[in-house]
Order: structure tokens, then sequence, then C-alpha cells
């Protein structure tokens, strides 16, 4: 064992000029880690949580031509997600159920049944929406009709410019986003 | 010579010993003692469970090499798997019932720690870390089933997105974070992708390593007798003794019965792989598909069985408030009976809510199987009318005979046992409902039925009304009104029930009940 190893702290009022040297260099150890965790954690939570930080709005998406759409009749259309990359693949274009109540007033209802968000289907002959999940039915309207959907079906925001059909769209409704 | 050499190698080995504490190592670990009773074929559920974890990274890890997690290739890279990479078919299969048998060995593990008392003082630790990896496995169960991005997982993460969206204050929120993105897109995949393989498994190698030490710091759990009692002061001691005096060492002396029901679970897996193969991908996950119905892998079948089951409107009593109460009731257990009688030969209750879970548990899988609440969207073009439902009528009802087939009451409605489930079979249903009764469910619906008058003529419903009244077996009454015999009898109610005259007249007091 050297002599410098074996060497104690003094004892006395040296003594505490030791322990405040350590206990500063500790407690500047921690603030400098706290610190430095901070600046690469928070940057890693807000890129995590960036849905949070820049949520992304509904924009109008064309639906085509409003000639395509007899009035009275229900159909399903598909449309290419605003915010589609090619990464996305089929999942970026949604489809959507547009019904022609007269000249300009249309329902458009999105596909997702407002119970647990299984793809709703139309049955002409019965007028009505089916959803295959639980049994959820909506009248030719979106009103709710039986099963245990809480509400009838979301709607799109729509509007008429230059003969053509646009809808609000491009986010998965939910209970808590319906649009 | 040889001697030399051997002394030679005994060397090297010592030296590697001193510098890397082997022998301390191995009587810690492995070689450490277990009192004798724990040499029991129900102790060797959790190295099953271990088992089935090591198979699911060694086969991850192999699988990763060829999965591509966006949602432009993933579909097609589990195709060339199946069908063009060597072997790729075999390991897909194994990850795939690897992973069920993981999860049902768990639960047998946990359900059998529960039945024999291990979770009791002074092992509450070992009990708790084991719920969270309950969880993380079936974490790992859901994002793995999303992985396959077949209809099923896209619309699976719907299912997801749904249940989050009905949180109060949060939903839209959590909703957004889940699916990293406005819709169910590749960022979607992503998410699930940087969970399966390295968040998920990544915790639960943390996590186990904790069950582990636990195990082996606390020891295993002896094979309790009944009528011997769990006293926190005296425990220890005890435990210490019975080691001591009668204990063996994990290897080789306790280890021989898992090893035998180890070489049984992987030969079983095996054979499923080979003979059952792997889980799809089924159609892909294309949202422009409207013709898709959303099935969850085993694990989960339970719930969305639950989820149609239950009353209207408690869905969040189902998916928030029993998943929470459940996770308190299983973190609190080892606390709320801490002490007392291990042994389930003395543990009723213990007894009757492990078979009342399994119990339900299965049935609900079994029901969710078979999906009896779905509407069967091609009954009505695709199931035969049978000769008896149609023979001798009327032309009214043969006309309501149509309407019915028409307006596709049969999706939800089975005649002689073919059609849908939703609703009631509607073969006697002439017996069950008057004629101004049926009227009244057809055009206001009720129950579980839409309201179908806004989609009917007055023709049609009588029509469909006299076919209706008209279904009853052979010899039988139509239903009457419950108010009295005899006034029922006197004043048919419409002309639907008066086309219908075969009734026989013996049947005053037939009391009938409304089915609704």
């Amino acid at each position: 064992m050297s002599s410098h190893e074996s060497q104690q702290p003094p004892l006395g009022p040296e003594a505490k000029r030791y322990s405040t040297r350590r206990d500063f260099l500790l407690q500047l150890g921690v603030v400098l880690n706290t610190i430095a965790a901070l600046m690469i954690g928070l940057p890693i939570v807000g890129f995590i949580f960036s849905t949070l930080i820049k949520r992304t709005p509904r924009v109008w998406v064309s639906l085509g031509p409003v000639s395509q759409y007899p009035e009275g009749v229900t159909r399903l259309k598909s449309y290419d997600t605003p915010y589609r990359r090619a990464v996305d693949g089929p999942t970026g274009i949604i489809n959507c159920w547009v019904r022609r109540v007269t000249d300009d007033k249309f329902k458009i209802f999105a596909a997702n049944c407002t119970h647990l968000g299984c793809p709703v289907r139309w049955f002409e002959e019965s007028q009505l929406f089916l959803c295959p999940c639980h049994g959820g039915a909506f009248y030719a309207d979106g009103e709710h009709a039986a099963g245990p959907p809480p509400r009838g079906l979301y709607e799109y925001d729509y509007k008429v410019e230059k003969g053509e059909l646009m809808i609000k769209g491009g986010v998965l409704p939910t209970l808590a986003n319906p649009g | 010579m040889n001697g030399k050499f051997i002394d030679k190698l005994t060397d090297v080995a010592l030296w590697l010993d001193r510098r890397l504490h082997l022998t301390k190592l191995w009587e810690t670990t492995a070689g450490h003692h277990v009192p004798k009773s724990s040499g029991s074929w129900f102790y060797t559920f959790g190295s099953m469970t271990l088992l089935c974890f090591v198979i699911q990274i060694v086969t991850g890890i192999a699988l990763a090499l060829i999965y591509i997690p966006s949602a432009a290739e993933a579909y097609r890279s589990l195709e060339y798997l199946n069908y063009q990479q060597p072997l790729g078919w075999f390991l897909r299969a194994l990850h795939y019932w690897g992973s069920l048998c993981m999860v049902v060995i768990m639960v047998l593990h946990m359900a059998q720690v529960f039945l024999w008392g291990a979770y009791k003082y002074p092992r509450e630790l070992t009990w708790i870390s084991g719920v969270v990896l309950l969880f993380l496995t079936l974490g790992l169960a859901f994002s793995g089933q999303v992985l396959r991005f077949d209809t099923d997982s896209y619309w699976g993460i719907g299912i997801g997105a749904a249940i989050l969206g009905r949180i109060p204050f949060v939903g839209a929120q959590l909703v957004d974070v889940l699916l990293g993105g406005p819709i169910i897109g590749s960022d979607t995949l992503s998410r699930f992708f940087a969970l399966h393989v390295f968040v998920l498994p990544g915790g639960l190698l943390a996590l186990l390593s904790i069950h582990l030490r636990l195990v082996l710091s606390k020891g295993i759990n002896e094979y309790p007798k009944p009528g011997v009692q769990v006293r926190r002061r005296t425990y220890d001691a005890e435990y210490e003794e019975m080691v001591h005096k009668d204990g063996v060492p994990f290897v080789p002396d306790a280890i021989n019965k898992d090893l035998v029901a180890n070489g049984i679970l992987l030969v079983v897996m095996v054979l499923l792989a080979i003979f059952l193969g792997p889980n799809g991908p089924h159609t892909p996950g294309d949202p422009t598909q409207i013709i898709s119905e959303a099935k969850p892998d085993y694990p989960f079948l339970w719930l969305l069985s639950a989820a149609a089951l239950l009353p209207n409107g408690s869905e969040v009593m189902l998916f928030m408030v029993f998943p929470l109460i459940a996770t308190i009731i299983l973190f609190a257990l080892p606390f709320i009976s801490n002490e007392g009688e291990k042994s389930w030969r003395r543990r009723p209750i213990a007894v009757i809510t492990v078979i009342l879970v399994f119990l339900t548990v299965t049935m609900l899988t079994y029901a969710g199987l078979t999906g009896p609440w779905s509407p069967r969207m091609e009954a009505w073009t695709s199931d035969a009318s049978k000769p008896e439902f149609i023979k001798a009528r009327t032309p009214l009802e043969l006309q309501g005979a149509l309407v019915l087939q028409d307006k596709q009451c049969r999706n939800c409605h089975a005649i002689g046992g073919l059609g849908g489930q939703r609703g009631p079979d509607l073969s006697a249903v002439g017996t069950r409902l008057t004629a101004p009764q049926l009227v009244r469910q057809v055009i206001q619906g009720g129950g579980n039925m839409p309201a179908y008058g806004k989609n009917l003529s007055p023709e049609e419903t009588r029509a469909l009304v006299a076919y209706l009244v008209s279904l009853r077996p052979p010899n039988t009454a139509p239903a009457q009104e419950a108010i009295g015999p005899l006034k029922a009898q006197k004043e048919p109610t419409n002309k639907a029930a008066q086309a219908d005259s075969t009734g026989s007249k013996s049947s005053k007091d037939l009391a009938t009940t409304d089915q609704r």
C-alpha cells in the first residue's frame, strides 16, 4: 500500500474544507447530469409525442364531380387521404359512403362504425348500414337504428365547388374526435 | 504426458474460476438449493413460459431479417416469407404458435401460483413482477397481430383507436399517440414495430431478470401442505431450515421434470407449426375492401365477445373500469392475503375463482369464434329456403316470403336454422307474436332490431306479416293477445291474421308471451 493511499483526510477544521469541495463536485455533477438528461430526454419525448404537439387538421379533399352521384342513392367512394405518403401503401386510400339527398344536399358518412370502428356496409334493399362486428345498424340518413353503437354514423363536412364535391377528411373519426 | 495435460487444464480452469467466480455463480443460480417438495409437475409452467419466450426471441430475430415494417411492404414481405424464403413459413408458424403457447402457459403458471399460495409472504414482489410480465406479454401478442398487417390487424387497430377514443378528456390525444398520425398508416405500423421488437421485449427482459432474481433470493415456494399456515414472523426461518435439512440443488436434482415438460412442449410447438402452419396473412389490410370482418387473435377474442354480449353502453365499464379494477386486484392480492393457508385444498374460494375465470374466458373465446351476434351479411342471398317454410302458402304469404328475403331479414334472422343468429329464429314466430305485434315490431323496431317503417310499403308490410304469422310448426295455433282467450278469439285483429285460419280452434287458452 502506498503512503498516498493510506493518507487519511485531516480531522478538525481541515475536514470541513475537504467535504465542502467533495460536496460541491457531487452537487455540480448531479445538476450537470440533470440538465444533460433534460436536453436529451425532452427532444426524445417531443419526437415520440409529436402528433400531440402538432395535431393534423382535417382538410378539403375532392370526391369528384357531383354528377356521378344520382339523387337518393348511397354510393361507396374511395379517396386519397391528403397526408398520404408512398410508404402508406393501400392504407392511404379511405372509403366513405356518399348519399346525394337532393340537388346539392349530401350526406357523407365515414365507413367506421361508431361502436368499435369496424367498416359498415350499405344494403340498398333494406336501406340500412350494417356493421359486421357486433351488429350495429344505421338508417340511410346515418341515424342509429339498432345495436350497440352509441350514436349515428360519423359525417364529413362537405361543400360543392364548381360542380365538384369536397369533403373535410384525412383524420380517422372516433368518439373523441368525430369531425 | 496425459496426466500433465489434465493438470494444465485444471490449472487453466481454476485460474478462470478465480477470475470469473463461476463456481460461486453456479452455487447461487442453477445449483441453488430448493425444497425437495418443489420438484413437482405443477411447478414446470414457469420454465415452460421461459422456453416460449426464448423461442419467440430467436424466431423473432430471424423473421426481422426479412420483414419490412412499412404499410406498403409488410404484407408482401410476409407472403415472401410464406412462399419464397426457405423455411420462412416454418419460422412464422413457430413464432405464431409459440406466442399462443406463451400466453396460455403463462396464464396456467399464474393460476398454479395463485392456487398453491406462492404469492404470499415473502414472495409478493415475485407475483407483482409476474403480473407486469403478463401485461407485457399481452402487449406483445397484440402488437404482433398488428405487424401481420392484414384485414384483422388493420381493423384491430381501428378497434383499438375506437376504444381509446371513448376515454374522457384525453381520448383524441391518445388516439393520435396510438396511430402516430391522423389515420391508420405506415407510421402506425412503425410504432407497433418499435413496440414489438424493442420496447416490449426489452421491458420483458428487464422484468424477467427481476422475477428470476426474486425466485433465487426469496426461494421457490415449497409444495404447500394443507393446514400449514404462513406467518410473517416465522416463515423465513422455517423455509431456511427446510432448504437446509431437506433441500436439493436445482441442477441436477430438481430440474428433471422441467426438462421433460419443456421437451414435450418443444415437440408440441414444432408439430403445431408444421401441421397448422403460419397464421395468414389473410386478405391485405386495405381499407377500401369493405367486405371485411375484424377478428382479433385468440388472446383477445374474449374481450370482443364481452363487448358484443354486454348491454349497450357498458363499453366504458368493459374497457376502462374493468381493466383498472382487475389490475388493482392483481397488484393488491399478495397484500390482501399475505399470510395463512397456502394449499388450495383449504382455499375453496380461490379454487372457485379460478374455475369461474377460466370458464368465463373459455366460453367467451368460443363465442368469439362463432360470433352469433354478427349479422351474416351474405345470408339473404346464399342461404337456402327449406320447402316446409314455403309450401302450402297463400299468394299473399308467398309475397311476404319474398319481402323477407329481399329486405335482408335473414342476415339477422334464421329460418329453420339457416341465416344470421343476431335476432331470434323465425321458424315458429307465428306462435309467439300476433299479427298486430308483428306489425309493430317490423314498423317500429325495438330491442336490437331497426325500424322498417320507412322502407316498407303498407302492402309489403301486410304480406310480410301474413307470412310471419304462417310460420308455425304443423298443428300449432297462432299467437293470441294475452288479454283473455274468448275476446281474442272473437275479434281477429286484421286481414293478415284473418288470412291465416289454419290454427286449431281448441287452443283458446293458449296464452302467449311477448318475445321482446
